[in-house]
C-alpha cells in the first residue's frame, strides 16, 4: 500500500524532516535541532505538532445517539455540556481496549479523535454498533494541528481570536480566514495548548502563520518524550486489547455514575475490577542513575522472580534523567518500591514512582 | 600519532605506539540524534575485532559500539559516561571512548583511511 501523507508533508520536508512510517503515514519524526532541543522548546515556548494522521470522526444525531453511545462508552454523555471533552476507551466485552479517544459534544453530535492505527477499524465497529440510524464522517478532508506550551495561547489566540477563553477539556468552532475551525484546548504534553481540526487546503498557511509567530514544528519524537514525562498513555504500548482501564490505572475516566448500573460494553469486567482490584497495574517507573530501560524490558522483584514489564522507556529531557512506564503484579505497585530492570542480560534497580514524571500546567479556569 | 581509521561500523581509531583510542565518527552520532546514555568495557577486559565493546542510547533506540580491533582495554572515558551529550559536541576528539593496548597493528590495514570512509558513509546512508 502506499504511503499516505499529509497536508503539512511539503512544510515538514521544507523544515528538515527525518521521516518515519507510522501507521500508514510518513511523519516527521524530528527536525534539524533534534528531539531534545523540540522537547525543551515546546516546554518553555510553543511547538506545533501535526497529527492530521489520527482520526476525526464526526457523529450526527439528537438524544438517540447520546444514549446509543452510552451504551459504547463509560461515559455520563447525557449530563455531558456541548463543547466539552472527555477522555474515553472503546472497549470489547471483557474491557479490552480497541482504542483509546476524546470525545466532546457539539452542536449536533459528537466529533470522537481516534487513533491512526486504530481509526479505520473503529470505525467499523462502532458502525456495526450504531447501525444506519446516525450519519458517521470519518473525515479526511479536515487536517488535525495540535500546538502546547506556555507561549501557545498568545500566539494562536493572534490568529484565531478567543481560544484563549476556552477552559481545559473543552473546544468550539471559531471562524478564522473565512474558514470554520474546531478549536479545543486539550493536548498531550503535559503543558496548556490547543487542538485546531481545518480544512486540509487552509492547513498550510495556518502552520506557516504560527511560525511566524514564533512557534516551532515537533516531531513525533519530542512528541514521545513529552508524553512520557506527562504520563500519559501511548495506544499499542501501555494499552491494547488485552488491557483494561482499571489495569492501565485509569479508573478516573470511567463516569463514577455509570459504576452502579452498568450498562456499556465491558462494564462487568469494569466493575468486578474495581472491586476485587487488577491482578497488574500500570505504574511509573525511574531506573537510578543514567540507564534507559526501553519496552519489553522484563522487571524482577529482589528474589529474582518476573513480575512484570516495561511498555515505555526513554530519557525524560525536562526531567533530565531515564524515566519508564509499565505493569508490574499489583504488590509491587506502590510507590518507592525497590524493582530490578534485565538489560542487555544484566539487571539493574529502579524505582516505583509516582506519575507524572513532569507536572503538568494545564489552564483549568479562565471563566 | 597515526593516521585516523575508520571502520564500517562508524567507529574512528589512532594508533600512538601500541595504544589505540576508539570513538564513534560524527557520522554515527548525526544518525543517532541526541545521545543520553553510554556504557564502556571494563577497564583491564580484553576486547575481540569486531566484538561489541560498549553501548550509545539515544533518545531513539540502543546502539552497540564495536571495536575495529582486538586488545586489553587500558583507559575509558568517563566523562562521557557522566555526560553523554559531550558525544555529540566533539565525538571524533574530547569524547573518545576507550583506549586498547593492541597486539596485532596489522588488524588496522583493512579499515578506511578518511577519504574512503566519508565515500562509505555517504553512500550507505542515501
Amino acid at each position: 500500500m502506499e504511503i499516505k501523507k499529509t497536508s503539512l508533508n511539503k512544510l515538514h520536508q521544507i523544515n528538515h524532516a527525518k521521516f518515519v512510517e507510522f501507521a500508514g503515514y510518513e511523519m516527521p519524526i524530528q527536525y534539524s535541532k533534534g528531539i531534545i532541543e523540540e522537547h525543551k522548546f515546546t516546554r518553555s515556548n510553543s511547538g506545533i505538532f501535526d497529527v492530521s494522521h489520527m482520526g476525526q470522526l464526526f457523529i450526527y444525531g439528537d438524544e438517540s445517539l447520546t444514549e446509543e453511545l452510552e451504551k459504547i462508552f463509560p461515559l455520563d454523555l447525557k449530563n455531558l455540556k456541548q463543547n466539552c471533552s472527555k477522555y474515553s476507551f472503546l472497549m470489547n466485552e471483557d474491557a479490552g481496549i480497541y482504542d483509546d479517544l476524546i470525545i466532546t459534544k457539539i452542536e449536533d453530535g459528537y466529533l470522537i479523535i481516534l487513533n491512526a492505527a486504530c481509526k479505520d477499524k473503529d470505525f467499523e465497529i462502532l458502525s456495526n454498533l450504531l447501525g444506519s440510524k446516525f450519519k458517521m464522517n470519518l473525515d479526511n478532508n479536515r487536517s488535525l494541528i495540535a500546538i502546547q506550551g506556555p507561549k501557545s495561547v498568545e500566539i494562536l489566540n493572534s490568529i484565531i481570536n478567543g481560544v484563549d477563553q476556552l477552559n481545559f477539556m473543552t473546544g468550539n468552532w471559531f471562524d478564522s480566514d473565512n474558514q470554520r475551525l474546531f478549536v479545543t484546548r486539550s493536548g498531550y504534553t503535559g503543558e496548556d495548548g490547543f487542538e485546531i481540526s481545518i480544512p486540509n487546503d487552509k492547513a498550510e498557511k495556518f502552520v506557516e502563520n504560527l511560525i511566524e509567530k514564533g512557534a516551532q514544528l515537533i516531531g513525533l519524537g519530542a512528541r514521545d518524550t513529552l508524553r512520557l514525562e506527562a504520563g500519559l498513555c501511548l495506544y499499542g504500548h501501555e494499552l491494547d486489547i488485552n488491557k483494561t482501564p482499571v489495569e492501565a490505572n485509569l479508573r478516573w475516566a470511567i463516569s463514577k455514575s455509570r459504576l452502579s448500573n452498568g450498562g456499556f460494553i465491558g462494564s462487568k469486567k469494569i466493575m468486578n475490577q474495581m472491586q476485587d482490584g487488577a491482578s497488574q497495574i500500570r505504574v511509573g517507573i525511574k531506573p537510578e542513575g543514567r540507564l534507559i530501560a526501553r519496552e519489553k524490558t522484563k522487571i524482577f522483584n529482589d528474589t529474582d522472580k518476573q513480575i512484570g514489564e516495561i511498555t515505555s522507556g526513554t530519557f525524560g529531557p525536562s526531567v533530565n534523567g531515564p524515566i519508564a512506564m509499565g505493569y508490574v503484579d499489583k504488590e509491587f505497585s506502590k510507590v518507592d518500591t525497590k524493582i530490578l530492570l534485565e538489560v542487555r542480560g544484566k539487571k539493574y534497580p529502579a524505582n516505583i514512582c509516582a506519575l507524572p514524571f513532569y507536572k503538568k500546567n494545564y489552564v483549568k479556569g479562565v471563566n | 600519532m597515526s593516521e585516523v581509521k575508520f571502520s564500517k561500523e562508524h567507529e574512528w581509531i589512532t594508533l600512538e605506539g601500541d595504544v589505540a583510542t576508539i570513538g564513534i565518527t560524527k557520522h554515527a552520532t548525526e544518525m543517532l540524534g541526541d545521545i543520553v546514555f553510554a556504557e564502556l568495557p571494563q577497564k583491564g577486559s580484553n576486547v575481540e575485532k569486531d566484538g561489541t565493546a560498549g553501548v550509545v542510547e539515544s533518545t531513539k533506540a540502543a546502539s552497540d559500539v564495536y571495536t575495529p580491533v582486538s586488545g586489553e582495554v587500558v583507559d575509558t572515558n568517563q566523562s562521557i559516561v557522566d555526560d553523554p551529550a559531550k558525544i555529540n559536541e566533539d565525538p571524533e576528539g574530547g569524547a573518545w571512548f576507550f583506549k586498547l593496548k593492541i597486539k596485532d597493528t596489522s588488524e588496522l590495514d583493512n579499515l578506511m583511511n578518511k577519504e574512503e570512509y566519508d565515500k562509505f558513509a555517504k553512500e550507505t546512508s542515501s
